[in-house]
């Protein structure tokens, strides 16, 4: 065995040192007084000031931000549906056609997904905008909301809805009161995950937008293209830090609410 | 009725946002390219009928796809860039989530968690990274030079080389977390019944985790693979004017040469290349889901 | 079925194969095995039997080698096997679990062992073709384990444990996943098999009806410590403390003060304004030491006179009856409250049965009845 976790050890540091370095490197050097990214001449924040002063970056954060809101709490609703009609929706007309467009967007390139809505949309004459990369992005976000609802929901006992209902909800009532309680948490992860999908999304929101509409990241992607600039390095410092504070702070919560439940039940077990 | 709008509300929304959509790359794939807004001469006219539509159809630009080799090399390119990396990614993957099935039971959330976080941070961002790295001045060649390993500058960015090193960074979460789930259910006492039948540690592995790992792995690789093949913001960023991969073709037929049919056509065939693993990877993950019952 | 003249243990020229000497295994703070001494002879069918906890996978995992013992020495045929890896021991396990390889066929699991040895593949397909021949399996050898049923996953299990011909075969509660019928049937085909190959089998288990049945001895432990080890009989009969009698069996126990009253003969007084009882034991006692009668239900007589001759004689009132079919409990409560066990077989129909409820009730049991045990 001890040979054997020498091993583990060397294959985890190196493998966490492959996925954290360049993040690391990115965040120091966005403290870098230089123009040069390359080459540290001390520290200073004065990209982070900049950057602020950026009226485009700015707006474009705006609308990103927007179109991540919109677009994800719509897809959440559209998904969860779509997971509940998947695993509890019986037998319908179509139903495998339906089941097939819920998870081939998943594995759909983005390019083709951009590139089909782009001509939807040419084609019945929708003015390119802001409502048009809700419309993209609810569509594919959805999917994945549906996929990790449906995941929730398969594993869920049944028999929970049935004494909803025997003890006289309508089925409507029941998943107001029993069955949206219980999947809550997929829900909210649904959104979280679709939240960031949006936000992250270049390609089909490079399809999508118009003239009028620029995202954070189109915005990113034609600055980089340029080569490495030390303002782009403050801002994805930033967004690294808001994603860290995020997840870190939502894994305690979880973490949090298994300890409180285990100690209950241990509380629980002991008072029987 | 409340069931009838259950059903209808996704149902037509996905109908019209995913499946028209595809239904119209299809036709203007058929199309004949024009100068003009839109881009393209729509090729089928409900008022001519389907017999005019089939009298006038030609596969033109699906020719214009065999007889102009950038598209067929494209093609060969991007298989051969996606295997590659998704092999790579294996082998860089497989110790990571070996290693975390192995690492005491309270660290395992935390590891997950760090195997997830670069997850949520944003794609642009994170292959935005190595530009930084491989360039000529960048730090990777700062560091070889001080130390002597080099004398000149290795130029890596604006090669394949940097494509694979970006495809391997941002896809290893999708190689690892399959595989590392299929190691976590390996039954400890499995490996313990091998050795007590003569194999050594080594044997042990080969026989008895490799194989009951392999769902693992085939998810893992279909994970990484599908998506790959179509990647345009890697071969974008980090290849050079060498890297041909069919999603930026896609991009720049699109966007540069604005030729939408031909674009369309690029899109088809790469959809029909892609439906191959698409169907096997499904295979697999049922075939899965009916092992665990 | 046990031959009487298998008993080497009782022969002082007789070599173990398998010896513990004061072995020793401390997990961090926890001790397993507590200075433990034990011999093991070839052919033997040898149980461990214990709750959980009380170290005995332990010790079976210390023969297959996947753990080393804190302190002692654990020989195999006269050699510490210590330093042998578990691939390079002549000894195999059959799991709790099985472990059967899910991805590989039955035939294939079999072989398993074998190929790792090197032998040629005709030798290979004769040895297994001869062990699924052993277990009643040969239809089955290109099914995969989860095709099978759990009884036949558990033969599977043994055939590849056996295939290899080990010196030594382990057996992890080898029965505990099957259902109480086949358990039963089972137990003799181990038996069987054990007899035919005349490999020594260890056999960890914590259901004492098990352990009683198929093995040559059993060894209690408790708490990393061997309470006692002998053959399955003189377990039963002749428990050596409180703690086996009342693990093995159903048995009451009286607590009482002996006083000698003749030779190796002792009168317990166990109760106020009570009779004190009579009780023969080879085990010395001084006088007015604390003593606790052990005596087995089924020993236990019950009448509705005062049987005359009886060395020892109780009145009660039945309290409760458990009807097991072909055996009757009687719960006898005392007048001071205690309540003592009497078991007789229904060799008649229920609706002619002597005793029910409330019915006053005579006890009684012989001098050699019960053994009679130190605190």
């Amino acid at each position: 065995m001890n040979r054997l976790s020498w091993f583990n050890t060397v294959s985890l540091t190196l493998g966490f040192a492959f996925l954290y370095i360049p993040m690391v490197i990115l965040i120091v050097y966005s403290f870098n007084e230089s123009k040069l990214v390359t080459v540290w001449a001390g520290f200073s924040t004065k990209w982070y000031g900049e950057l602020l002063g950026n009226d485009a970056f700015l707006s474009a954060a705006w609308v990103t931000l927007k179109v991540a809101v919109l677009s994800s709490t719509f897809a959440t609703v559209l998904g969860t549906m779509g997971a509940y009609v998947l695993v509890r929706g019986g037998r319908f007309m179509g139903r495998t056609l339906f089941s097939g467009m819920i998870y081939a967007p998943l594995v759909m390139p983005e390019v083709i997904t951009g590139l089909s809505l782009l001509l939807l949309f040419i084609g019945i004459g929708i003015e390119r905008g802001v409502m048009t990369i809700v419309l993209a992005h609810t569509t594919f976000s959805m999917c994945y909301v549906s996929v990790v609802v449906s995941s929730r929901l398969v594993t869920f006992d049944r028999s929970l809805e049935e004494a909803a209902l025997d003890l006289g909800c309508s089925p409507a009532e029941a998943f107001r009161l029993v069955t949206l309680p219980i999947i809550a948490p997929a829900v909210i992860s649904g959104w979280l995950l679709a939240f960031t999908l949006s936000l992250d999304d270049l390609v089909i929101a490079s399809f999508t937008s118009g003239p009028s509409a620029t995202t954070l990241p189109i915005k990113i992607f034609s600055a980089v293209r340029l080569g490495v600039s030390p303002e782009i390095n403050a801002l994805s410092t930033i967004m690294i830090g808001i994603v860290t504070v995020g997840v870190i702070s939502a894994s305690l919560i979880s973490k949090q609410a298994l300890v409180r439940q285990k100690r209950d039940e241990q509380a629980a077990a002991r008072a029987q | 009725m409340r069931r009838f709008l259950l059903i209808a509300i996704p149902y037509a929304w996905l109908t019209v946002l995913f499946l028209v959509p595809f239904a119209i790359v299809f036709k203007i794939s058929l199309s004949d390219y024009a100068v003009s807004i839109p881009p393209y001469v729509p090729q089928f006219d409900w008022a001519e009928g389907i017999m005019a539509f089939v009298r006038e159809l030609d596969f033109e630009n699906f020719i214009f796809l065999t007889e102009d080799d950038l598209y067929w090399k494209a093609y060969l390119s991007s298989l051969k860039i996606a295997i590659s990396a998704t092999f790579l990614t294996l082998c860089v993957g497989y110790p990571i989530a070996y290693g975390m099935a192995r690492a005491p039971e309270e660290w395992r959330p935390t590891l997950m968690m760090l195997i997830i976080l670069p997850f949520w941070t944003s794609f642009l961002i994170r292959v935005y990274a190595w530009m930084g790295i491989l360039s000529n001045e960048g730090y990777l060649n700062q560091i070889l030079l001080w130390t002597g390993i080099i004398n000149e500058p290795l130029t890596i960015l604006n090669t394949n080389t940097a494509v694979y090193i970006g495809i391997v960074y941002t896809y290893l979460p999708f190689m690892i977390l399959p595989i590392y789930s299929a190691l976590d259910r390996l039954d400890g006492s499995l490996i313990e019944a091998a050795e007590d039948l003569g194999c050594s540690r080594a044997q042990a592995f080969w026989l008895v985790t490799i194989p009951l790992s392999r769902p693992g792995i085939i998810a893992g690789c279909f994970l990484v693979f599908i998506p790959t093949l179509g990647e345009f913001v890697i071969p974008s960023l980090l290849g050079g004017s060498g890297t041909l991969m069919i999603g930026k073709v896609l991009w720049e037929e699109f966007f540069s040469n604005r030729d939408w049919p031909v674009a369309s056509a690029v899109a088809v065939i790469l959809l029909l290349i892609l439906v191959i693993p698409i169907v096997l990877f499904q295979r697999n993950q049922q075939k899965q889901a009916e092992a665990d019952q | 079925m046990q031959s009487s003249k298998f008993a080497p243990w009782d022969d002082p020229d007789a070599k173990p194969l398998i010896r513990f000497r004061n072995v020793t295994k401390r997990f961090g703070e926890f001790t397993a095995i507590d200075n433990l001494t034990l011999d093991i002879y070839e052919r033997e069918f040898f149980a461990l039997l214990g709750p959980s906890g009380c170290g005995k996978t332990t010790m079976m995992r210390m023969l297959a080698g996947f753990e080393n013992p804190t302190e002692g020495v654990i020989e195999l045929a006269g050699q510490d096997i210590a330093p042998v890896p578990p691939n390079k021991r002549a000894v195999n396990m059959m799991f709790q679990s099985y472990a059967l390889f899910p991805h590989l066929s039955v035939w294939d699991n079999i072989a398993f062992g074998l190929r790792r040895d090197r032998m040629s593949k005709q030798d290979i397909e004769k040895r297994v073709d001869e062990m699924l021949r052993l277990v009643r399996l040969e239809k089955f050898a290109k099914r995969k384990p989860h095709q099978i049923s759990g009884g036949q996953r558990q033969r599977v299990a043994l055939a590849r444990s056996l295939a290899k011909a080990p010196k030594l075969l382990l057996l992890d509660e080898p029965l505990g996943a099957l259902d109480k019928k086949l358990r039963q049937d089972t137990q003799f085909e181990l038996m069987d098999i054990q007899e035919k190959t005349g490999t020594t089998f260890v056999i960890v288990t914590h259901d004492q009806e098990e352990a009683m049945t198929v093995a040559s001895r059993v060894a209690v432990m408790d708490q990393g410590q061997l309470m006692q080890v002998s053959t399955p009989d003189r377990i039963y009969e002749t428990p050596n403390s409180v703690y086996v009698a009342d693990f093995i069996g159903d048995v009451n126990i009286i607590k009482g003060r002996a006083t000698p009253d003749g030779e190796e003969t002792y009168r317990i007084d166990w109760a106020e304004g009570q009779q004190p009882l009579i009780a023969k034991s080879s085990n010395g006692f001084a006088s007015g030491q604390t003593c606790h009668l052990a005596i087995r239900p089924e020993k236990v007589t019950i009448s509705s006179e005062r049987p005359a001759d009886a060395a020892n004689a109780l009145q009660g009132r039945v309290h409760d009856i458990a009807y097991l079919g072909n055996l009757s409990t009687y719960h006898v409560e005392l007048p001071n409250g205690t309540i003592i066990k009497a078991q007789t077989s229904n060799t008649r129909r229920i609706s002619r049965r002597t005793f029910t409820w409330e019915d006053t009730v005579w006890l009684s049991w012989t001098a050699t009845a019960g053994v009679l045990l130190a605190d």
